[in-house]
């Protein structure tokens, strides 16, 4: 029986499961979470149930089903509290080495998969411009934010802004509508001329993704029944406060997001929301030496199958186009990877759903993606890198004095992208400010997560592991 | 203008050797095909090592390296500024450790060796050893105290020894491939061909680490310079707990081995930053750059196995590097015998760092027919121990 590894259990990771396993494969679904859905149906945890998840969460059904349906099925093993920590090549395959167990626990379960296929379903996390005050208390990622109110029902504050570019921010300010914060603004740095061109632009498109656009013609009905105000063209350029956010100047900006001088306005807020995109997940794809689009996605065939043999890749790493395209993606993705015909009609519809989703992925970059004026928010002492406490004007003055443009360089001579979150969150902007932006650049991170030596040490020391195929146990 | 020199790489040993050559009055041009101070030195620790150094060349090239580096030190911040990214010279010393009877007897036979060759090397009891470092394992019998041991961070000393030699005229171009020879007359080598055009010169040093022998070859000539692969692992920040380098009685034995398999030793300190890096391995696998968890897990045994501690913290990154390794051991620095015009600088393994500034005073010296610090005919390119090593295809391990 062919053996799919699935990593990752958001929307894309669950359908390719669930097509995997209907296609006659042996399944192990593999999620660093506590529980299924990632962070798209993240949700308060099983252990204390809400009655209105279906009202903070879209397509509730639609995953009670998918988890439901991998739960019940035999052939399908579910490991939550899993972090592959890294990816290995032998010979002509592909090893996993995961860690079963809280992830600062001791003594965790190490676990070596040698899959017949792998599923690359690993997401993405949203990315944030840095701009002057953005590491004030009360700025938060609009992912945090949203995954407090999805996660612990918090409000990150009372009177909250969102701000950043992409269809993202609507849902991030309906769910902060839901946990009774007032929502001052929404601001979006496209400007209208651009959005109106992107979204607009051969409309029959948009006709396949009626979904998605109901869905954000709901959100806007929202924003609209709560009197919030959405203004396209307008940034919040810096936040102010003592030791807090107490207020943040936003200011219009001009078609490559540079702030235009005398429009800047101060609004009293407690919490900030910046999204600017998606940054994809990227470790194990490039560990698995998986080719990147220029863009900076992974490179997928109509199939999803990677350049890599025996590798395939749905969701958020291969373009950000939303959950009903993730869906899709990984239903094929899944029927691809277990050795099912594609050709069938479920698999052929799923295939019609991602063309509309890459066209979709692709409306959004064209609208929403970043413009480099946005460096001219910039100011000298403006933080670039938080774990380090790198400003921009450091990182230009190393550039001035080495002359490298070059992000290694500069990361180990400015110490910028050098901390805990290893350029996590600076690695792109910096990437951007230097012009180095070749793949895979600050996505090749070998080891994925941070590992306890301890772990490392007491790995077996030679492989193949006794369980290399079969993971002890379902431990849902 | 026809450069006096064209160095190829702009590592660690290019830079030195470019600042000496551009101080001595050369018109020097530094190329790389990638960016400076971007592959080797950039996956190293910044050793500047007496310690695993045997009586001999190496050990006096070392020797001559340590006190250049405690010079620079002073002098580079001097001339490019407090601005400029710090070198991080730290003379903190090393403290090799044991845990039996038979490997303490070894390492002080070694360390009587070395002090008759001029090194500091104190003799450390099992008590003195966790007064230098109190969270030593408790297994630790002993050891050997050598307080010249020192480092610096590799790539900010690689920009600072590059951007000291454009203050003295040399100019770096990087993304600049060279893909052959520009030819003489009579056969001498009169430059380089490139991605970018051609640079004549009157002389080409290939500083290529250990991708020094498919230069080479592009050039017409031949060098056995290999690339033997090591890790070094990266914990999260933590308030300081090591004071010096420290590593396992073996590290020796690994740094002196031809083994083409797999080897570990515990090589372990704390960085400025407040993470710890973990050395070292040694694989003989080419240009292959893919992960092997068995690596690290036995770094991680080894390093657990000297400072038990460790076991709780978090290592955060991996680095993967490739040393430039010659099979007897040395670095080869000077004119090819059989290419006129042709001089290497490289094949110093894992002490690039260490070697490379008194590597670059001797090139410098060498060519310009200036004296020499030390001795040039041990690293000569045809030195006797380097005969009958013809390497074999690019990249592939031949041992």
């Amino acid at each position: 029986m062919r053996h799919v590894v699935v990593v990752g259990a958001g929307p894309a990771g669950l359908a390719a499961a669930r097509a995997a396993v209907e296609a006659g494969a042996r399944v192990t679904l593999l999620d660093a979470g506590d529980g299924l859905g990632g962070q798209y149906w993240r949700h308060l945890p099983d252990t204390r149930p809400a009655g209105r998840e279906h009202v903070l969460h879209h397509r509730w059904e639609t995953f009670r089903e998918l988890g439901d349906a991998l739960r019940a099925h035999p052939a399908v093993t579910v490991v939550p509290s899993a972090q592959v920590w890294s990816l290995e090549r032998p010979g002509g395959g592909v090893r996993l080495n995961v860690l079963v167990g809280e992830p600062d626990g001791v003594g965790r379960d190490a676990l070596a998969l040698e899959p017949d296929a792998l599923v690359l379903a690993t997401g993405a996390h949203d990315r944030t411009l840095p701009f002057p005050g953005w590491q004030l208390p009360g700025v938060y990622s609009a992912g945090a934010a949203q995954a407090l109110a999805k996660g612990e029902r918090v409000a990150v504050g009372r009177r909250v802004v969102v701000a950043g570019a992409g269809p993202f921010l609507l849902p991030v300010a309906s769910s902060l509508l839901q946990t009774g914060a007032t929502v001052v603004g929404v601001h979006e740095a496209g400007r209208i001329g651009t959005l109106a061109r992107g979204w607009l632009n051969r409309p029959w498109e948009l006709a396949g993704a009626a979904g998605k656009a109901g869905e954000l013609a709901g959100y806007i009905a929202e924003l609209i029944r709560h009197r919030v105000p959405w203004r396209p063209g307008e940034a919040v350029v810096a936040a102010h406060g003592d030791g807090q956010v107490e207020s943040v100047t936003v200011a219009r900006l001009n078609e490559r997001w540079a702030p235009i001088p005398g429009t800047e306005r101060q609004v009293e807020a407690d919490a900030v929301c910046v999204s600017h995109g998606f940054t994809p997940r990227l470790e194990l794809a490039v560990a698995a030496g998986c080719a990147l689009t220029p863009s900076r996605f992974v490179m997928v065939d109509d199939a999803q199958a990677t350049s890599v043999p025996g590798v395939w890749a749905a969701g958020e790493i291969t373009g950000i186009a939303g959950a009903d395209a993730a869906l899709a993606e990984g239903t094929v993705a899944g029927t691809a990877a277990a050795g099912g015909d594609t050709r069938t009609a479920t698999a052929r519809a799923a295939g019609r759903a991602v063309s509309r989703a890459r066209a979709f992925a692709a409306r959004i970059e064209s609208a929403h993606g970043v413009r480099g004026g946005w460096v001219s928010w910039l100011r000298d002492d403006t933080v670039v890198c938080r774990c380090e406490e790198t400003t921009y004007g450091r990182v230009r003055e190393v550039v001035e004095l080495t002359g490298s443009h070059e992000t290694r360089s500069v990361k180990l001579t400015s110490r910028a992208g050098l901390g805990p979150c290893q350029a996590r969150m600076c690695g792109r902007t910096l990437e951007e400010l230097l012009g180095d932006t070749a793949p895979p650049g600050v996505d090749r991170r070998p080891l994925v997560v941070p590992v306890r030596l301890g772990d490392l040490a007491s790995l077996p020391s030679s492989h193949p592991h006794p369980t290399a195929s079969h993971p002890t146990g379902d431990q849902t | 203008m026809a450069a006096d020199v064209v160095i190829v790489g702009a590592g660690i040993v290019g830079a030195a050797c470019a600042r000496s050559l551009a101080r001595a009055g050369a018109r020097v041009i530094v190329l790389d095909r990638g960016a400076a101070a971007a592959a080797t030195s950039a996956h190293g620790e910044g050793n500047l090592l007496v310690s695993d150094k045997g009586p001999g060349p190496e050990l006096e090239l070392a020797q001559e390296s340590l006190r250049r580096w405690a010079a620079l030190a002073e002098e580079l911040p001097d001339e490019l500024g407090p601005q400029f990214p710090s070198i991080e010279h730290e003379a903190k010393g090393g403290l090799v450790v044991v845990a039996s009877e038979s490997g303490l007897d070894g390492l002080r036979r070694f360390a009587g060796t070395q002090r008759a060759a001029g090194v500091e090397a104190l003799e450390v009891t099992a008590g003195e050893a966790r007064e230098l470092e109190p969270d030593l394992a408790p297994g630790v019998l002993g050891g050997v105290h050598y307080p010249q041991d020192a480092q610096v961070q590799p790539v900010a000393a690689a920009e600072a020894l590059l951007a000291s030699a454009r203050r003295a005229g040399a100019v770096v171009r990087t993304g600049v491939e060279v893909t052959g020879a520009l030819q003489g007359a009579n056969g001498r080598l009169t430059g380089v061909s490139t991605t970018q055009g051609d640079f004549p010169a009157g002389a080409v040093v290939v500083a290529a680490g250990p991708w020094s022998a498919e230069v080479a070859e592009r050039l017409g000539s031949r060098i056995p310079v290999l690339p033997r692969r090591g890790m070094v692992l990266v914990t999260t920040p933590m308030p300081q707990r090591i004071r010096h380098k420290v590593y396992d009685g073996d590290y020796f034995a690994a740094t002196q081995s031809a083994g083409a398999e797999l080897q570990t030793s515990a090589v372990i300190e704390s960085t400025r930053g407040g993470t710890v890096l973990i050395g070292s391995s040694r694989e003989q696998v080419g240009f292959d750059d893919r992960l092997r968890a068995e690596v690290l897990a036995q770094m991680a045994r080894r390093a657990i196995a000297v400072f038990p501690f460790l076991a709780e913290t978090n290592v955060m990154r991996s680095y993967l590097g490739f040393r430039p390794y010659v099979p007897d051991h040395l670095p080869v620095i000077g004119p090819d015998p059989d290419r006129d015009g042709l001089w290497f600088a490289t094949g110093h393994e894992g002490a690039g760092v260490g070697l490379a500034p008194a590597t670059g005073d001797l090139l410098a010296a060498v060519m310009l027919g200036l004296e020499a610090a030390v001795e040039p005919a041990p690293y000569a390119v045809g030195r006797p121990t380097l005969r009958g090593h013809a390497p074999g295809p690019i990249g592939e391990a031949r041992l």
